[in-house]
């Protein structure tokens, strides 16, 4: 298995990046449908959060890896009609961009008041940005809005990369899960 | 008769005085200056005190220093000032299943009656609107000070503190925080300064 990117294979490094971050993100999601209908008393209502937010932080981290990586990469080629290809570019923009929103948006959240972010008690994320009038409030309804937009473009992504699987019957979903193609 | 010699002497000495004070005196209370708070504090859990505030409110005040049942207050209270120093705190305690800051961004208090026990010590009667819903509330005040600021001004100070039920106030999660919760003690303080 190749480590980097080529005009026909996807790496190693990307393949990781894609798949663990889809994870994470998706399983982050639904952490917060879940927590925020927790109530005082319940076992997690302390824990859910503190994953919640250290994972996302590390998602930062990985978001701007994964940026650098991919400005840096080539790309296996795209197949498709041409409005198709440009779709596609431009869903992956728009991953990029809805992804930093709904982080930073959950940062600025939590450090709305001037604390910072620990995450997972290893290490602590300092607030910046804080103190502006109902930030936590304003913060929390681009959070949400954000996030639920991003679910619905990973329902368009992945129903893109089912009809590349099974209607068109080229690489592209196996290219990403590192499988040469059979057909 | 010596009554009214002593009344025409004090007439004569304090006239300017007793004429400030006959007139019901006008107070803006000073949060452009911040010199009031409105704090609110609870039992976390029962162990413990949590504090917290409103950060942004107005009010005026009349004060009679003769006739005493001539004060009133009025105070108005935009909730979504709360602070607690915690921001997720504060956002849980301004979403609806407490405070609904974004339904009921208003709260406040206007006063009824002044029942003056002397030594600067009286109760406030009035309503408290919280959520949409108006209760009465007896405030017990104190007189902290007043006279002439260095800056050409006139103030007065006072405190009240009074207990508000949570449950009063239909917070759905109130309920579930416990007995421990359910009071809310309320300190507030305030300058006015003399329109």
């Amino acid at each position: 298995m190749i480590l980097k990117n080529n005009q026909q294979h996807y790496g190693s490094i990307s393949i990781v990046l894609h798949w663990g971050m889809a994870v994470v993100i998706i399983g982050l999601y639904f952490l917060g449908l879940y927590m925020v209908d927790l109530t005082y008393y319940d076992e997690l209502y302390q824990t859910a959060p503190d994953i919640h937010r250290s994972l996302g932080m590390i998602m930062v981290a990985f978001l701007l890896f994964r940026w650098v990586w991919r400005l840096s990469s080539v790309h296996p080629d795209i197949s498709g009609k041409a409005w198709e290809k440009v779709a596609a570019v431009w869903a992956h923009r728009l991953f990029y961009v809805l992804i930093f929103a709904v982080l930073i948006s959950g940062y600025m959240i939590s450090t709305a008041k001037g604390q910072g972010i620990s995450i997972f008690g290893w290490f602590e994320i300092p607030a910046t940005f804080y103190g502006y009038d109902n930030q936590e409030d304003i913060a929390g309804d681009i959070h949400e809005v954000t996030s639920h937009i991003l679910m619905f473009l990973v329902a368009i992504h992945s129903a893109a990369a089912l009809k590349h699987h099974f209607i068109e019957r080229d690489p592209t979903l196996l290219n990403m899960l590192g499988r040469k193609s059979k057909h | 008769m010596t009554k009214k010699l002593l009344l025409s002497a004090a007439l004569l000495f304090g006239l300017s005085s007793f004429n400030a004070q006959a007139e019901v005196e006008k107070y803006t209370i000073d949060t452009k200056g911040m010199h009031a708070f409105i704090t609110f504090k609870v039992k976390h859990l029962g162990y413990s005190w949590l504090q917290g505030r409103f950060n942004k409110f107005t009010g005026e005040f009349d004060y009679d220093a003769e006739n005493p049942s001539n004060n009133r207050v009025k105070v108005d209270i935009d909730v979504r000032s709360l602070d607690s120093n915690h921001s997720e705190r504060d956002k849980h305690l301004k979403d609806d299943r407490f405070f609904d800051a974004e339904k009921y961004p208003d709260a406040g208090f206007v006063s009824t009656k002044w029942i003056d026990h002397g030594n600067g010590k009286a109760t406030l009667q009035g309503k408290f609107t919280l959520r949409g819903i108006t209760k009465d509330v007896d405030i017990d005040v104190s007189y902290t000070g007043g006279g002439k600021d260095p800056w050409g001004g006139f103030r007065r100070g006072f405190e009240g503190t009074t207990t508000l039920k949570l449950s009063d106030y239909k917070m759905e999660q109130a309920g579930k925080l416990g007995p421990a919760v359910e009071d809310v003690e309320i300190w507030l303080s305030v300058e006015g300064v003399k329109k």
